[in-house]
């Protein structure tokens, strides 16, 4: 089905047909057809989990490449925080975003800098809005997603402040456009820690107006950097402050909120969920702002960064305390003032792809068929026949994608059923050649015996 | 008052296990995915999950365990809660927020907070309760499709 764009792809040769990535979805969009895995789009939050846990790499993500680069005069690279993290402490923000320009960049616009400013206007909004809580952030695209498509109760706790790329993408372009340059010529570049931010930028959600022109990704955007930095680089005035920095790695959303916000943090799309069903449950009401990860340690954690999380988010720390400039103040309050407080429209279209038929009634009586298929599955949940779960077969089987033999034990079991009846056939004997007809039991129960 | 089954609605029974925590609220999310699989409108099957998981909790805390059931219906959901637990003396003042007779050990938990059944009043559009202390209690929560709440 179309009308999804997800950067999450398959390369099929290295596919193998194994059933790894279809158990670690979390939203079960991947089976396994014809040896291959097929990725449902209606389901598909573009988490990277599945880039993540293919032993074949076989899975991975389209990103812009450099010559995406040549359609603008005036290109601006929008580093993410998490991007610092990735040189082991070894090179300040600053030599990082100078060595950024030698990569064919014109400027560098810190989206650190902008977490800084979202920072502000979500404490506002927190300390505005009572109800309701938690409130959860919007700076995860895969969470959002997760929430649209398995959350869509949730849809009113998201706090409608745009994303740090999204707003550092159009301050930077209006600060070209006051230097003179055309908007249309001003191009500007996310560097990514992660698919779903990928998505973000080529299938927009319609509540808020996109501003980026291009994404490339960190693993293909490292290989140059580090050449850069060892050959030596001039570096440019850091102008986020440490706690914008330390947006990149879990819990720094969190820690920049301040002492007077009642915060959380959950990393971990899977952690993500658990936390999301209490929240479903009317829980977490004291905790003010939810921060929710996609990615193990934040989004130093993305399935396309470099180094091992851990160690970034550490390195991450230690920048954010070196590097970091003091909040903006004066200049901070004029911006929030000119960009509305960077705020987006509330109203998110949840999607709805678990729903078994638009009809409630019909999805009921199909809902009742799931059931009973699923009764008669084995419940080992084994993946053999393409689905996570065995309820996932039994749905598939109910949507009419699937049939009870794609279930290696029902095969087998028929199969055997089928056996069983060629040997009763074969073992009959026509009476010319000395077999006995088979007689009717007739009251005892030793009759045949006797006969022999 | 019994739980039964209505033509044109689709109904589920499940076991809860009196103060088992380990599998405290299962039988309310396994209530969830079907409603999600139904399709109902969000803010409803948010309704109807709140309930289920509210009424498993009684039925785990003070009821002794008992049977967690849901009917599922185009016009309606029903969730049903049945027990042979102690009954409850004085039903309009267990409606009364933060009224509990949740033991310590479970109050240390972080549960029986007193919130249960007000909240599920709060949340249905009908709630029948039949109740006699030492033989039980059954309650009836009724969200319709219809009303929005």
């Amino acid at each position: 089905m179309t009308g999804y764009f997800h950067s999450v792809r398959l390369e099929t040769k290295k596919c193998k047909g194994c059933t790894n990535c279809i158990r670690r979805c979390p939203t079960e969009a991947i089976r396994v057809r014809e040896g291959r895995a097929c990725i449902i789009v209606e389901r598909c939050i573009d988490c990277g989990e599945c880039i993540r846990v293919c032993p074949n790499k076989a899975k991975t993500a389209v990103s812009d490449s450099y010559e995406k680069l040549a359609a603008f005069q005036y290109r601006i690279a929008l580093p993410a925080p998490a991007l610092y993290g990735q040189f082991k402490g070894e090179y300040t923000v600053g030599q990082i975003d100078g060595a950024l320009l030698q990569l064919g960049f014109d400027d560098v616009f810190e989206v650190a800098y902008a977490a800084d400013l979202i920072t502000a206007a979500t404490q506002e909004y927190v300390a505005e809005v009572g109800t309701p809580r938690p409130l959860i952030s919007q700076a995860c695209p895969a969470v959002v997603s997760l929430i649209q498509v398995r959350f869509p109760l949730l849809l009113p706790h998201l706090i409608p402040i745009d994303s740090p790329m999204n707003a550092a993408a159009r301050l930077a372009k209006d600060q070209a456009v006051a230097k003179g340059y055309a908007r249309a010529d001003t191009g500007a570049f996310f560097i990514t820690p992660c698919p779903a931010k990928i998505t973000a930028v080529r299938q927009p959600q319609q509540h808020f107006t996109n501003y980026v022109d291009g994404v490339l990704s960190i693993q293909e955007v490292y290989g140059d950097l580090l050449q850069v930095l060892k050959s030596g680089v001039t570096q440019l005035r850091v102008t986020a402050s440490g706690a914008g920095i330390n947006w990149g790695g879990a819990g720094g959303e969190a820690a920049a909120m301040g002492n007077d916000v009642a915060t959380l943090t959950v990393d971990g799309i899977h952690n993500v969920i658990g936390i999301l069903e209490e929240v479903e449950m009317g829980h977490l009401k004291e905790i003010d702002y939810l921060e929710c990860q996609a990615c193990t340690g934040g989004c130093v954690g993305g399935a396309l960064t470099v180094v091992n999380q851990n160690l970034a988010r550490m390195y991450l720390k230690k920048l954010a305390a070196a590097d970091g400039v003091p909040e903006k103040g004066q200049q901070g309050t004029a911006l929030l003032e000119r960009y509305n407080r960077f705020g987006i429209k509330k109203n998110i279209r949840p999607r709805q792809p678990f729903s078994l038929d638009e009809d409630v009634a019909k999805a009921i009586s199909k809902l009742d068929l799931l059931e009973r298929t699923l009764e008669s599955l084995p419940g080992l949940d084994c993946g053999s026949c393409g689905a996570p779960t065995c309820r996932a077969l039994a749905e598939d089987i109910v949507r009419g994608l699937s049939s009870e033999t794609d279930c290696v034990f029902k095969l087998r079991e028929k199969v055997s059923n089928l056996a069983r009846k060629v040997m009763e056939l074969a073992s009959l004997v026509p009476p010319s050649m000395g077999g006995v007809r088979e007689t009717k039991n007739e009251g005892n129960g030793e009759a045949d015996n006797e006969i022999d | 008052m019994q739980f039964t089954d209505t033509p044109g609605s689709l109904s589920y029974r499940f076991a809860v296990e009196g103060m088992n925590f380990k599998t405290a609220g299962s039988a309310a999310m396994r209530i969830k995915r079907l409603l999600l699989d139904v399709g109902y409108e969000p803010q409803l099957a948010r309704r109807a999950a709140i309930i289920a998981y509210e009424l498993e909790m009684n039925l785990i805390i003070h009821g002794g365990g008992g049977q967690l059931a849901v009917k599922l219906s185009p016009d309606f959901i029903e969730i049903y809660a049945g027990d042979q637990g102690p009954g409850i003396p004085d039903v309009e003042l267990a409606m009364q927020e933060g009224y509990s007779t949740a033991p310590p050990q479970v109050r240390e938990m972080g549960l029986g907070a007193g919130m249960g059944l007000p909240n599920v009043k709060h949340w249905a559009d009908v709630l029948k309760i039949d109740t006699k202390v030492d033989e039980g209690t059954r309650l009836r929560a009724i969200v319709y499709c219809t009303q929005s709440k």
